[in-house]
């Protein structure tokens, strides 16, 4: 099973790019609903329309888009003012309605979710899968067994409707809209994404993925996973991206907002492989109660420029959470990342590992933050940031920032910068491989340790996205 | 058309200087040609300008493997043609462990495309009783190369990755650096081993130390980044006897050839 598994999943990452497994790339299928140009609050009120919210939600996009308006623009983002907002198309809603059956998918939908293997690998492996085309999620569906256990699965749309109370409670409560220009942005803005509910003490076995697929150039896209564990539950949430390769930018300002109940565990596993023309913003936080645990573990292969700081406030005792998160930026590409931790309360535990690849120009950039509130008692961090260089052109630049305010607790920063030098290539193209291969070497034993937080299928995964990336194939892009 | 590894009249500046000054000689298939000579003589320039190294400059003359010049080609094709260095002092490549290494360069050699895949489980049972029989510990397989190793380690490794990858020229920089007598009987053992194979061995060595084990078939004195004189293993004897110094009287100062 893992053997196809992995099969399947190389063939989604390679089709990212490839134009052969997009037979319709040349002209995109006609969007039912495509909204485009100012962001005014007409505009916001159309989405609201179309999806046809209760009034609190509504009320909500509006109070996020003043926001937006009032919010300055964030000194600390570079090249994000390539982006023309008023340009884009904020809302695209393909021609497709909601199912849990692949068969009521229209027939290029569905042929190209079959060629990406997507139903195969949710047989097989996956407890349930979502799946937002642009700006609606097309399905979503989960195993049998875990609806009769009180599990939710849904579109976050659909969940709006069937469960407002539930949704209410931790929606942009969690990552509130007044944060940043962006985040406000996405409150007013989101379409498309997950909610997934977990009921107290229900194990979730297998992970549940969500995939999002950008089908068009110029669009935003905006979508918002919710996912809420209740007592003493577990579940696994794996994030898919990509896009095909299109003529203009595209740009991605999706959130995740997840929230671990007492002596819950989530874990979040993100591979973001999206073509080099994407403009990735991401908006992830999670808050743990008492005992509760967040992990997050972040690979970031593909865009053109990420954005993505996984964050965790440690609000209950004896939580605790284990961000891991890797960016490859291999040719002129920025991957701006760093994870955030706030331990609230005492005896909370937080690990951070970070690890950065700049290769032919590629640029990284790390600006973690630890935080250790006054009353913490006993709260311990640890951050370790690995930078890997592999020539000259390339660049990686670190911003860690820790703010204790509690004396009791105990915080350890570990960076290491490796370069590659002359004579480690030498010795290795002495052995016959090239000069990528031998890169792709280094990186991968770089990566060696991380690789074992990764399910077996996606660690491989990454294992042949990195070998690709430093292959001719890879170069090409 | 000569078979084996042939150097023609090389001279190669490194970094702007001359080092190599009109260097000929021949490593035939089923021999061992020992080069010789003092410090800054030229020896291991001579080895990475053959192993193509970025930076040793190649400004007249040629290198043949079996009558073709394998001048214009990068490192990894002259590796792929058959050609293999043991280093004097290998560098550390944290991450890569040292199986990884040898599976990726046997799968390169197989032509397959993905490099971390083990596709013959025997070859990693081979690497291991290989390993034992050098006097390598099992556990320093599955560490990164040479991070931590000890100088006989390494010297072991390099042998190892020799062995594994079954070159048709193998050369040597100092392969009995670092190691004790054990060590330098035991490493000798398997360039005879190598030469009786029909590979040809290009053996760099200051000392003739371990020609007590292993005897060279010709044996080349570089001295000042050129041949001082080229004869056979009573050579080594010479220089063994009365040193380098006596060497560069007699045959670069007083133009002798005979020995």
């Amino acid at each position: 099973m893992a053997e196809q598994a992995v099969k399947i999943r190389e063939d989604i990452l390679k089709g990212a790019d490839s134009p052969e497994i997009l037979g319709w790339l040349d002209k995109p299928p006609r969007a039912e609903v495509e909204l485009k140009g100012k962001i005014t609050r007409s505009l916001v009120e159309e989405i609201s329309r179309i999806k046809k919210e209760p009034d609190w939600m509504r009320r909500l996009r509006l109070r996020s888009l003043e926001l937006f308006y009032k919010l300055p623009m964030p000194r600390w983002l570079t090249g994000i003012e390539e982006i023309d907002l008023d340009a884009l198309s904020h809302y695209v809603k393909p021609e497709a309605e909601f199912t849990q059956d692949w068969e009521d998918l229209p027939d290029y939908m569905r042929k190209y979710y079959e060629k990406l293997g997507l139903p195969e690998l949710e047989a097989k492996f996956l407890s349930g899968l979502v799946a937002v085309y642009d700006s609606e999620t097309v399905y979503a569906r989960m195993k049998e067994y875990l609806k009769k256990k009180g599990v939710i699965v849904l579109p976050l749309e659909e969940a709006v409707q069937k469960y407002p109370d539930l949704v209410k409670k931790y929606f942009l409560k969690v990552f509130p809209p007044a944060d940043h220009k962006f985040a406000a942005l996405h409150g007013a803005l989101w379409s498309g994404g997950t909610f997934i509910y977990v009921p107290p003490g229900v194990k979730v076995r297998e992970p549940i993925e969500s995939f999002f697929l950008i089908g068009r150039q110029g669009e935003g896209q905006f979508e918002h996973s919710l996912i809420v564990a209740d007592e003493g539950s577990y579940v696994h949430w794996i994030e898919g991206c990509s896009a095909p390769r299109f003529v203009g930018y595209s740009f991605h300002n999706g959130m995740v907002e997840a929230y671990a109940h007492k002596n819950a565990t989530i874990k979040i596993t993100t591979i973001q492989n999206w073509s080099r023309n994407v403009i990735n913003f991401n908006n992830k936080r999670g808050i743990a109660e008492e005992g509760a645990r967040i992990d997050w573990v972040e690979g970031s292969i593909g865009s053109k420029m990420t954005y993505v700081y996984p964050s965790t406030i440690l609000k209950g005792p004896y939580s605790s959470t284990r961000s891991v998160v890797v960016t490859l930026s291999k040719g002129p590409y920025l991957k701006d990342s760093g994870s955030k931790v706030i331990h609230v309360a005492p005896h909370t535990r937080s690990k951070i590992i970070n690890k950065s690849i700049s290769a032919d120009g590629g640029v990284n950039v790390y600006r973690g933050i630890v935080r250790i509130l006054k009353g913490a008692k006993n709260a311990s961090a640890h951050v370790e940031c690995d930078s890997l260089i592999l020539d000259g052109k390339s660049k990686a630049h670190t911003f860690p920032h820790n703010q204790v305010d509690e004396p009791t607790a105990y915080v350890s920063h570990e960076a290491k910068t490796g370069r590659l030098s002359e004579q480690q290539l030498f010795y290795l193209t002495s052995r016959g491989l090239t000069d990528d291969e031998a890169k792709s070497l280094i990186v991968l034993g770089f990566l060696d340790e991380i690789m074992g937080e990764l399910p077996v299928e996606y660690a491989n995964v990454l294992h042949k996205v990195i070998q690709l990336e430093f292959s001719e194939l890879g170069a090409v892009g | 058309m000569s078979k084996g590894l042939e150097v023609v009249d090389l001279h190669v500046n490194v970094h702007g200087k001359k080092v190599l000054k009109g260097v000929t000689l021949n490593v035939g298939y089923g021999t061992i040609h020992a080069i010789m000579g003092p410090n800054g003589s030229g020896k291991s320039t001579l080895a990475y300008t053959i192993m193509g190294r970025e930076g040793y400059e190649v400004e007249r003359g040629d290198i043949r493997l079996d009558g073709e010049s394998i001048l214009d080609l990068p490192t990894e094709e002259r590796a792929l043609k058959g050609l293999f260095m043991a280093l004097q002092d290998p560098p550390q490549i944290p991450g890569v462990r040292l199986t990884t290494l040898m599976i990726a360069a046997l799968n390169k050699r197989q032509g397959s495309s993905d490099l971390t895949r083990v596709r013959d489980p025997k070859i990693v049972r081979r690497m291991y009783s290989l390993a034992e029989e050098l006097g390598l510990s099992r556990d320093l397989l599955q560490r990164e190369i040479n991070v931590g190793f000890s100088g006989g380690e390494k010297k072991r490794s390099e042998l190892l990755q020799a062995l594994i990858l079954e070159p048709r020229i193998i050369i040597l920089d100092e392969p009995d650096s670092g190691l004790d007598v054990d060590g330098v009987r035991k490493v000798s053992e398997y360039l005879v081993n190598l030469k009786e194979q029909g590979r040809g061995v290009m053996l760099i060595t200051h000392y003739a130390r371990m020609f007590k084990y292993v005897k060279p078939d010709m044996v080349t004195v570089l001295i000042d980044g050129r041949v001082a004189v080229q004869g056979g293993p009573e050579l080594a004897d010479l220089v063994e006897e009365r040193g380098y110094a006596y060497i560069r009287r007699r045959y670069v100062e007083g133009k002798d050839s005979t020995i």
